[in-house]
Order: structure tokens, then sequence, then C-alpha cells
């Protein structure tokens, strides 16, 4: 396992969400879990974030702020879409405005479903997109090396 | 001879003063989490950190803040180099301001409108501490009658017993210096505050991880100022000097964890009082001795 993995910063977006899920990833990160065990803390900011947790939907007016921060984050990245709706949408999936989960804007890495999502799966999620980042970060040295 | 010492001081400073440095940084991350009720993260930690911000793509704003950082990791191996091969305490004190001055131009740099506050801030940061500093310099040149550290070696007792409110002085400006909580106003450690990382906000893998290196610097010279006050004699007060930094270094992590930070408005005051009354009453107080 390779540095990546070992201090994995994240960035939170609620993107059209009712908030059940943003609670539960903050409740994630909260002394309870202590994820800075892990080396995980919470950045927002994006430039200086591995990992993205989408939460929530993407609609026509946040579309473009989850674009935003993806681009904005620096390569090794990954994304964690957490909960239903940044899955597929989920309940709010047939509103007028809502184009759909969050892979409509970007690309995810790694789906946590669950309406609200719970601790467990975010940590579960987060543990799994860990094992992509590392590959990611495998490929862009290698890629460097070739350069 | 001081120009081979200092060198030779600067590149063992560059080399042993990031691995202390990281070690204090993760020792200072694993008492906060257990003054939070948490376990923490390993010791090494920032290390970790610090490795894969290096791994990370290369992505600037504006192309010249990593090399702005460059000249403030320079500028701060140099003013350790002066400052531990007993050299001249006050160019120390300037040098470190000279790589203070580096890393706002990098926060500048980016053009960026939270980038612009935290560098802003720094400025103030360092206009609230550099009064203090400079008084304490001058309280060491009365009492020891010489700017050189290594000079304290000479003395028949440390420096602290003439120059005690210059020292509490100090240890009020270190937690600016060190940048914690109460006074961490142009950067932030932790999320969802309202500057989001303010300095650093441009900045990310490589020139991130000069940021870090830096600090872990800073950290030990301060912290090794902090032991010279205490230093008499011979070599053997060294130990109660390290002795009282590594105290020094506690305290700051209980204020950190203790204290809300504050408006710049009462950290710019204060400073400059408590550098006026202990600063300013010390340098009377030897001037009439
Ligand atoms: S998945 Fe459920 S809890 Fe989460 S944002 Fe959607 S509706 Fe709310």
């Amino acid at each position: 396992m390779g540095y990546a993995t070992k201090s994995p910063w994240v960035i939170h977006y609620d993107a059209s969400s009712c908030n059940g899920c943003d609670i539960e990833v903050l409740a994630a990160l909260c002394p309870g879990f202590d994820v800075e065990r892990f080396g995980i803390i919470n950045t927002g900011n994006p430039k200086h974030a591995d990992i993205f947790l989408v939460t929530g939907s993407v609609n026509e007016r946040n579309i473009s702020v989850v674009k935003q921060i993806y681009d904005q984050m620096v390569e090794p990245k990954v994304v964690v879409a957490c909960g239903t709706c940044a899955c597929s949408g989920g309940i709010f999936h047939d509103c007028y405005n809502v184009i759909g989960g969050v892979d409509q804007a970007i690309p995810v890495d790694v789906y946590a479903p669950g309406c609200a999502v719970r601790p467990e799966a975010i940590i579960d999620g987060v543990v799994q997109a860990l094992g992509i980042l590392d590959e990611k970060s495998k490929a862009l040295k290698a890629a460097k090396r070739g350069a | 001879m001081t120009f081979i010492n200092t060198l030779i001081g600067t590149v063992a400073f560059a080399i042993l003063a990031p691995i202390v440095g990281c070690l204090l940084a993760g020792l200072d991350r694993i008492i906060s989490a257990r003054m939070q009720g948490r376990v923490g993260p390993p010791l090494l930690q920032p290390y970790y950190d610090v490795r894969k911000l290096i791994d990370k793509d290369d992505v600037t704003v504006s192309g010249v803040d990593g090399v702005y950082m460059t000249c403030a990791l320079v500028f701060t191996a140099f003013a350790g180099g002066i400052f531990f091969s007993g050299g001249n305490l006050l160019m120390s004190a300037f040098i470190i301001t000279m790589a203070a001055l580096f890393f706002i131009m990098a926060a500048y740099s980016s053009r960026s409108p939270y980038a612009e506050v935290g560098a802003g801030r720094e400025t103030l940061q360092v206009m609230s501490y550099e009064p203090m500093v400079l008084l304490m310099a001058v309280c060491f040149f009365m009492a020891a009658h010489s700017f050189n550290v290594g000079d304290a070696f000479k003395l028949n007792m440390p420096v602290i017993t003439l120059i005690w409110p210059a020292f509490i002085g100090f240890l009020f400006i270190l937690t600016i210096k060190l940048r914690k909580s109460p006074f961490d106003i142009s950067t932030s450690h932790h999320a969802h505050q309202e500057l989001v990382k303010g300095t650093t906000t441009e900045m990310s893998g490589k020139t991130l991880a000069k940021v870090e290196i830096m600090h872990w610097c800073e950290n030990v010279l301060f912290l090794g100022w902090t032991g010279m006050f205490f230093l008499w004699g011979g070599p053997l007060s060294i130990i109660l000097a390290v002795v009282v930094a590594l105290a020094a270094w506690f305290f700051e992590i209980w204020v950190d964890n203790n204290f809300a930070r504050v408006k710049w408005q009462l950290m710019l005051k204060s400073a400059w009082i408590v550098a006026l009354v202990c600063g300013g009453v010390n340098v009377v107080f030897l001037a009439m001795l």
C-alpha cells in the first residue's frame, strides 16, 4: 500500500440531498468513529482532498458545482457516492429538476447505498475507495516515470 | 570560522529539524486526540501526509508559489542554522521573518480571494509577534551582553533569571508564531471554518508539502528559542532547555485545544500590549541594573 492510502483527506459536498445523508457523513467523521486513526481528515478544500464524498442527487443548479469541485481536486482522486440519492437519484429521481445520480456529472468510483446511508457504510465505502486510490496513485507514478 | 559554523549548522538543521519537527507534529496530533477523547493517528502520520502530497500530481495556479515556498524553506533552514550553531539571535529572528514573508508572497501569488485574505491575516500575525521577538532579542543582549546564543554558555546563571518577564511575553506570542488557536487566524487545521484554508487554499501537492516541512522546521526553531532562556555554564544545561521547550510545546497544545479563535483586532492589540508591558518593563529594568 502506498502513502496515498495512509493519508486520505476527504471533502464533502451536499448536492440535492435531504440532509439525512449529510448528517450521517458528519457522524462518520465525528470523534466516536475517530477516522483520524486512519489518517482521514475532513479538509473542506478540493485542492487538498483525495476523496470526494457526495451526498444527494445532482440537479440543474448544482451540476456545475459538482464538476467544479471534481476538476479542482488533484490527481489521484476518487469519488464516493453516499446514499441512494447520490447513487441513482433515489426518491427524487423523477423530480422535474433532478438529473440523476452523481455519476451523471462526474465519474463515480464507489457507490455506498442506503437511505440514509449509515456511517458504517460510508466508512466501508471509503475503505474500498482507498484500494482504488492506491491503484490510481500507482498508475500516475508509472505515467510520470514514462513521461 | 563563524561562516563555516553557520554553514554546517544550516545543513545539520536542514536534515535534523524536519525529523524532529515531524515527530513533534505527530505527537501534537496524538496528544490533541487524547485531549478530545480519541485515539488519534499514528505517530508518523505527518510523514505519511507529506509523502502523499509529494506523490500527488503537479498543479499550480500561479506557477511561482512553489518557488516562493522553496525560498521560504531555505531561509528557515538558514535561520535555524544560525541559531543552533550558536550564532546571532537577532539575525536568526530576521531571517525567519524573511521566510514568513516568502510564505505570504506564495499565498498572494495565486490571486485567489481566500488565499489573499489568508495572506493578509498572516501579515497581521507577523505584525503582532514581531515587536515582542525584537524586544526578546534586546533583552537577551542586555542580559548576556551579546547577541550570540553560544555566549549563553559563558554565563554564571541562565538569562531567565534576569529576563523572565520577556519569557512570559515570548510564550504569549509563541502561540501566534506556531499558528495555534486562539491565534490560528491565517490558516486552520480543521474544515468548516470561515476561511476554508486561508494561506494554503490554492496550494497543493509538493507546494503544500513544503509548507508542512517549513512548519516543522519553524516549530523546532521556536522551541529552540524557548530553551535558550535556560542555558548557562556548560552544555549540560541543554538538558534543562530541552525539558522546558517540551513543556512549552505541551502547554501550546493545551491552549490550542481549549481556546476558541479570536478576532485579529484582539490578537494585534493583546500582542502589542504584552510586548510593551513584558518586554518594555524588562528592558527598562535591565537598563537600570
Ligand atoms: S438517500 Fe435518503 S437520506 Fe440520503 S439524501 Fe437521499 S433521501 Fe435523504
